[in-house]
């Protein structure tokens, strides 16, 4: 990567709207773990119980709740809200190429057919 | 931080919030290497997810998921990995304050939180081979111990990590200025912890039909 001075580094929030640094107190860190806690403890009490009596809502449920820990942990305790956005491009580019590639994987080898 | 501390930090500029590298990113290399290998890492996970659900339901011979699986067992076991990411980002709090103390509790407490979760792992595989299920039983066997025991290596190497670190705080050689350190092996424990967040979801939340 090359370098060069400091007046055409990137500026600190160029694009970025939210701003850089200012990173959640210990507080705040401890109030996230718990809610993390509390998705778990729903997602195991949801996988012994059916969602209006279907495995497939239930299974969609499950789902949702871990994409919102992951963002959260991601988010939050990686600090991916609060870092310069090429950070993100890297992180959820990789993501996304993942999903894309192992979904087109999946249905073609019919995991989706029923 | 102190301006003159992050000033003294080679390759960096004093800023608010940390120092600013005169790279193109205005990030370290280290930093912008880390969460490449990340992105890279979610394209090796992926494929051994979709392995495993490629193979799901379709071995010709038990035991099965349903038989050997002990959900709150796990579910314990995931508490302890996803609690180890909250000392894992309160450890960073802790050097980007100067606290070495307190750095060194919260990194040995996330050390521990690992080797928790890691001694769960090989109890679980311990009880799944005495039951009859080994790598070569049947596709659930293989997919499963495939996934998480790639899953459980990188667990293993960051703990190896955060003992590293811990030593080096020990010893003196982790001061404020080089919380980055700190951070990056952050990143790479709380990855670890958000691919366990999908393997726990999907292999064993989910049931097979």
């Amino acid at each position: 990567m090359t370098t060069h001075s400091q007046a055409d580094a990137v500026p600190a929030s160029t694009d970025n709207p939210v701003a850089e640094g200012h990173h959640p107190s210990e507080s705040q860190y401890v109030a996230i773990a718990g809610i993390l806690a509390v998705l778990t403890a729903i997602e195991v009490a949801l996988s012994y119980l059916k969602v209006g009596g279907s495995q497939g809502i239930t299974n969609g449920a499950l789902l949702v709740l871990a994409a919102i820990k992951f963002t959260m942990v991601a988010m939050f305790f990686m600090h991916l809200r609060f870092d310069k956005p090429v950070v993100r491009r890297l992180f959820v580019g990789g993501l996304i190429l993942a999903i894309c590639v192992y979904l087109a994987y999946l249905s073609t080898l019919g995991v989706f057919v029923k | 931080m102190a301006m003159a501390d992050v000033a003294a930090v080679p390759g960096g500029v004093a800023t608010d919030h940390g120092p600013h590298h005169e790279t193109n990113t205005g990030m370290s290399n280290e930093k912008v290497a880390m969460w490449a290998f990340l992105g890279s890492e979610c394209l090796l996970f992926g494929a051994l997810i979709s392995t495993y659900l490629l193979y799901r339901g379709k071995s010709i011979s038990g035991p099965t998921p349903h038989q050997i699986y002990d959900i709150p067992y796990t579910s314990v076991s995931s508490f302890v990995l996803l609690m180890s990411s909250l000392t894992m980002v309160l450890a960073l709090a802790a050097i980007q304050r100067g606290d070495s103390r307190r750095l060194r509790v919260w990194l040995l407490a996330t050390a521990l939180l690992g080797a928790t979760f890691i001694s769960g792992q090989v109890y679980e595989f311990t009880s799944f081979i005495r039951e009859g299920l080994t790598i070569k039983t049947n596709l659930f066997g293989s997919s499963f111990f495939v996934l998480t025991g790639f899953h459980g290596v990188h667990v293993t190497l960051g703990i190896v990590m955060l003992l590293s670190l811990w030593n080096l705080s020990l010893r003196g050689k982790l001061p404020q200025e080089k919380a980055e350190v700190v951070e990056i092996a952050g990143l790479y424990w709380h990855f670890v912890d958000v691919v366990w967040i999908v393997i726990f979801t999907v292999v064993y939340l989910i049931p097979t039909k």
